[in-house]
């Protein structure tokens, strides 16, 4: 029997890139999952991704997609949504391409409310480039970069983008695949954008690195140390170190970017 | 009152401004910009007029954002342009680089200041046109064409965005402040006499395997497809094989190098445009492009008028630089000198072009202004 997802994949393309264990496959998975329940068709969906080990996961998609620069792929993707706004538009990113080298085309979609689904996998380094320390990596862990534990503290992805003005903001874990797919199918429903951070096991670098285990067990560190937004309303910041704190942060109603673009063209030509 | 087509007719517009009017006519229909001097009259009209005729107009948060709207906007079906200034243009070479390899048509404007760094925003200067060549990663092929005039600063745009289509690449319009901020008269042309130029867009049908991305013909242009019609086209900046995959064999990618290579040098006389003066019999050639040319022209005759036999040959097409053309057109000249207005730098391009038939020297200017006719015409009375 085959796998699921494969019918979404391009077989061809097989062995895929990522390590045994690592959770960016699962994020793969949980994306065609969305769409296949959705029933959209795939042929109106494009995915864009940018660079590293998440930026192969767009590459891997059987419909139309585009592998971009490092960094850059939510203002590629901002520019296929304005020239076809009746697709939907699907971005991969890892914690290094949207929130470091392209932190600022992510407050910028999200500022514009382009209608694009911008899905984060933090795995908490550059996991493809060999396991650097990067925007989200934890207080003290070693990474290659930071031999004697990094001393920056993380950015909150969710909180970052929630304030700049995206219209549904979530965070899970590969850990809840459940939660993370429903997530994706209400933000492939929006009319904004969607901003999904995915936790998620990077083996080979940054778990062996500060001994984390294998996939299975990273999972369940993750299950064990996340805490629901409601919860975490109630505790206090020491009680919240480590804790990755997971649900829904936004879900509002706001006028998507392209849609504006439509308007003001009308406005433009007297009609 | 709107204007919701392309302007027609006779205007009296800013080079930057008839520019616009330029890529409009072409069918540019997006544009991502950020603002800098001396381009920003580009940006301010495109916001205005694109949406008269139904374009799309975004300020990007940066360049880097900007010309990867360009590119992405172009896979969606659109022609599309930016338009910067030197520090800008070296942030737009990473996305200059990814069109190069992905052969996705779009129009660059980099309307040169004197640098390098801020230098001095708000004038001109020729110092971009290496950049031009080599400013991004790797081997490429890449054109950039020189306007002279406002009215070039239209018909170059019309054909910046038809060599763009034609070769699928990024097509560079490398003006500069002085002919930017001109004001002239111009003949807004009509698209219906302008033989506008399209991608080649897939013959079969969706569905059926389609060489996108490696044609067996070495100096091949593929066609092209547009996102969500059905094709399931994989774009990446990797170099690649037939279907659009990563490869790391020599082989492939030499194949992939010398086709994006020789679909641009293959087709050099197509591509590559000269206007000449006064070579017939001349002794002495003036070669200059840009601003600096109108000089150089001026200088030729009033050399002409003393009795020199001195020529003038302007490149409109700087990249692909087309020596043979040149050294065919300088004849038997025994003095070619080139005038530019940075320290020399398409004058090495000359000098590999004439150097064996000729005597090669440059007349420069650091940039703020070109250099006069009179400097140009004492350095013909020196050589001549």
């Amino acid at each position: 029997m085959e796998h699921p997802a494969l019918k979404y994949f391009r077989k061809e393309r097989l062995p895929h890139v990522w390590c045994a264990g690592c959770g960016t496959g699962q994020i793969f998975h949980y994306t065609v999952k969305a769409i296949e329940e959705l029933g959209l068709e795939p042929d109106r969906v494009v995915w864009v991704s940018g660079i590293g080990c998440s930026g192969r996961i767009g590459a891997y998609w059987i419909g139309d997609n585009m592998h971009t620069l490092h960094g850059r792929p939510l203002a590629f993707a901002t520019g296929i949504k304005l020239a076809r706004p009746e697709l939907k538009v699907v971005v991969h990113g890892g914690d290094g391409d949207l929130a470091s080298i392209g932190g600022n085309h992510l407050i910028h979609a999200a500022r514009r409310n382009v209608g694009l689904v911008a899905i984060c996998v933090n795995n908490f380094n550059y996991g493809m480039t060999g396991g650097q320390v990067s925007p989200t990596t934890p207080l003290g862990s070693t990474t290659m970069t930071t031999p004697y534990g990094n001393d920056e503290p993380p950015f909150d992805l969710c909180g970052l983008v929630a304030s700049a003005g995206a219209t549904y903001v979530a965070r899970w874990t590969t850990a809840h695949a459940r939660p993370a797919i429903n997530s994706i199918k209400k933000a492939l429903q929006k009319d904004g954008f969607s901003f999904i951070e995915i936790v998620s096991q990077c083996v080979t670098t940054y778990g062996r690195r500060n001994r984390l285990g294998d996939g299975p067990q990273m999972m369940r560190t993750f299950q064990r140390m996340s805490v629901s937004r409601e919860q975490a309303a109630k505790m206090s910041a020491e009680e919240l170190g480590g804790r990755i704190v997971i649900g829904e942060f936004v879900d509002r109603e706001r006028p998507e970017f392209s849609a504006m673009k439509g308007e003001l063209i009308k406005r433009a030509r007297g009609e | 009152m709107p204007q919701s087509q392309a302007l027609k007719g006779l205007d009296y517009l800013q080079g930057n401004e008839a520019l616009v009017e330029g890529a409009i006519s072409a069918g540019c229909r997006f544009f991502a910009g950020y603002p800098i001097t001396p381009s920003n009259e580009i940006s301010e009209r495109m916001s205005w007029r694109l949406p008269q005729v139904g374009g799309i107009f975004v300020q990007g948060e940066d360049e880097l954002a900007s010309i990867a709207m360009v590119i992405g906007a172009s896979w969606g079906g659109l022609k599309a342009m930016t338009a910067t200034s030197g520090p800008g243009f070296s942030l737009m070479q990473e996305g200059i680089g990814y069109a190069c390899i992905t052969e996705t048509p779009c129009v660059i404007v980099d309307i040169q200041r004197c640098a390098p760094g801020q230098g001095i925003a708000t004038k001109g200067q020729q110092g971009d046109m290496m950049q031009a060549r080599w400013g991004t990663h790797g081997d490429h092929e890449i054109i950039a064409l020189a306007p002279a005039s406002v009215q070039e600063m239209f018909d170059l745009a019309v054909e910046a965005f038809n060599l763009s289509e034609t070769y699928r690449v990024p097509c560079l319009m490398m003006a500069e402040e002085i002919v930017a901020h001109m004001r002239d008269k111009v003949r807004l042309r009509d698209p219906c006499e302008l033989q506008l130029r399209d991608r080649k867009r897939p013959e079969s049908p969706p569905g059926k395997p389609i060489d996108f991305h490696q044609p067996e013909d070495e100096a091949g242009i593929p066609p092209m497809p547009r996102f969500g019609d059905g094709y399931r086209i994989a774009v990446s900046a990797f170099s690649r094989n037939r279907m659009g995959y990563p490869i790391t064999d020599k082989e492939l990618h030499g194949r992939l190098l010398r086709r994006l290579s020789n679909k641009i040098l293959k087709n050099i006389d197509a591509i590559a445009r000269f206007e000449s003066a006064f070579l017939d019999d001349a002794d002495v050639v003036v070669v200059s492009y840009g601003t600096p040319a109108r000089s150089a022209k001026s200088a030729v005759k009033a050399a002409r008028e003393e009795g020199v036999k001195a020529g003038y040959v302007r490149p409109i097409t700087i990249w692909p630089f087309h020596h043979e053309k040149l050294r065919a057109l300088c004849g038997r000249a025994k003095e070619v000198i080139a005038v530019e207005m940075n320290l020399g730098q398409i004058a090495g391009e000359v000098e590999k072009a004439v150097a064996c038939n000729a005597r090669t020297s440059l007349v420069s200017s650091p940039g703020v202004e070109p250099p006069t006719p009179w400097e140009i015409l004492s350095k013909i009375r020196e050589v001549a």
